[in-house]
């Protein structure tokens, strides 16, 4: 026999209760084994279910489509030429239909022909106009690919951190946040920038973040960006240049940079007591 | 390519594969979930002005049931009617992680595949309440509004796919005959 308050253990589990609902329904699991035994069901229901599903995700082939579509879309919608809204259906199979046949129309003939070859080659002109911005959106795409991701499977920084030494030309910053939410998972070495890049690999609920960092020369670093659907946010630490990647909330993102940046603060200023204050 | 483009990616693209996930709990076909998911990115640009102060992974997905929807009618129409694949092993292989797990990947690839299997035997209105929860970590009311139902109907769906899962897994893995010497 289910216990009345099930549905309201439930509320509890899910932070769904003000305040006082939630005292009171605590007081109610401390008396009631069945209420205890549901919250215990639902918690290791939940932890099973996020460790071995979510991580489906588009691939980047059906990326690729949906961008090239929204390109095609952001020509159609150019003024006098808006689609009215609201009777849109799905009029045939996505994947079958057809580039809109308005350029075709009104630009008939081979003249048309060659005026749209040259339309399509505007619209189809990335629009990332800093190199490094693309190279890394890449690297980050590529690294979702099957088997692309890790070269080194860990969890353990000291084992990440010197693989690195003997595969990339940098020593990044290398650590485990697991009990922020930040997993490590591995590292890569990817080629960025002219020069053997190394790459941190973690993981935040279902999303990949993958940190980047190369030699820095003097040149100024992007802004932070999104291209995509993707974020990239860069900074500097040492003589390192440090850029990360997901498709995680900005929020997120900044998460880790600012754990990373901290833990950098904290080994420099480690080195600097080592070294024996020489000031 | 211009500013509305700009701010749709930066919005609404970050939650491309949430929409692609909840297409493939909606749809057993992946090709489905493919064509689902582009026509709710395109649809959701379209209407991406009128989009004010809402929850925007909820207001994508609220579209993408939508097109569902939409799609599924249209196949009934056409008599097209589509059984579903219990065992499509490459339905069950792509619903598992792609993220290599550096400890025990193998003995849990076993166990990802019991999971999917019996996620995927459940009502499709509990199995998506409950993905929606559990994997994109939503709250009632954005549950409520994706899938257009009140909230109390969502609290029962959230309890019912719960214990159903739970019973069948428990089911599943108590029928597993244990190592033999």
């Amino acid at each position: 026999m289910q216990c009345p308050e099930s549905l309201r253990v439930q509320a509890y589990f899910d932070a769904e209760l003000d305040a006082v609902t939630a005292a009171d329904i605590e007081r109610h699991i401390e008396h009631c084994a069945g209420c205890r035994a549901l919250l215990q069901d639902l918690e290791q229901m939940r932890a099973v279910l996020r460790r071995d599903l979510g991580y489906a995700r588009a691939a980047p082939p059906l990326r690729a489509k949906i961008m090239r579509a929204l390109d095609q879309e952001g020509a159609a919608e150019t003024p006098g030429m808006a689609l009215p809204a609201g009777r849109l259906q799905l009029r045939e199979r996505v994947s079958q239909r057809r580039p809109r046949s308005f350029w075709m129309g009104a630009l008939g003939g081979a003249g048309g022909t060659a005026i749209a070859a040259t339309l399509a080659f505007l619209l189809l002109v990335p629009r990332v106009t800093n190199p490094l911005l693309d190279e890394l959106m890449s690297a980050h795409v590529r690294s979702l690919m099957p088997a692309h991701l890790i070269d080194v499977v860990s969890t353990d920084k000291h084992t990440v951190k010197p693989w690195f030494a003997g595969h990339t030309d940098v020593s990044p910053v290398v650590a485990d946040f697991e009990a922020q939410g930040y997993r490590l998972i591995g590292g890569r070495a990817d080629y960025l920038d002219h020069q053997r890049s190394a790459v941190v690999v973690y993981q935040h609920g279902a999303h990949v973040i993958n940190v980047f960092s190369w030699a820095g020369n003097e040149r100024a670093l992007p802004d932070n960006a999104t291209r995509s659907g993707y974020h990239l946010a860069f900074w500097r630490e040492g003589d390192l240049d440090y850029c990360a990647v997901s498709d995680t909330g900005w929020d997120e993102l900044m998460g880790l940079v600012r754990l990373l940046r901290d833990t950098a603060a904290g080994i420099a200023a480690t080195d600097a007591t080592a070294t024996g204050a020489a000031h | 390519m211009d500013e509305k483009r700009a701010r749709f990616e930066e919005q609404v693209l970050p939650h491309l594969d949430a929409a692609y996930r909840f297409a493939r709990w909606l749809s057993r076909a992946p090709a489905d979930a493919d064509d689902v998911v582009q026509e709710a990115i395109l649809r959701a640009f379209r209407g991406f002005d009128a989009l004010r102060g809402s929850n925007v992974k909820a207001w994508l997905l609220a579209i993408v049931r939508n097109c569902h929807s939409t799609a599924l009618k249209q196949q009934r129409q056409r008599a097209f009617v589509q059984l579903p694949e219990e065992n499509d092993a490459q339905d069950g292989y792509a619903m598992t992680a792609t993220t290599p797990d550096p400890e025990n990947a193998s003995i849990r690839r076993d166990e990802q595949r019991t999971l999917d299997r019996l996620i995927a035997a459940l009502p499709e209105e509990h199995r998506t309440v409950l993905m929606l929860r559990e994997i994109e970590e939503m709250d009632y009311r954005q549950i409520a509004q994706v899938t257009n139902v009140p909230i109390g109907t969502v609290m029962s769906r959230l309890a019912r796919s719960r214990a159903a899962l739970r019973a069948r897994w428990l089911q599943e893995t108590a029928g597993e005959p244990r190592a033999v010497p």
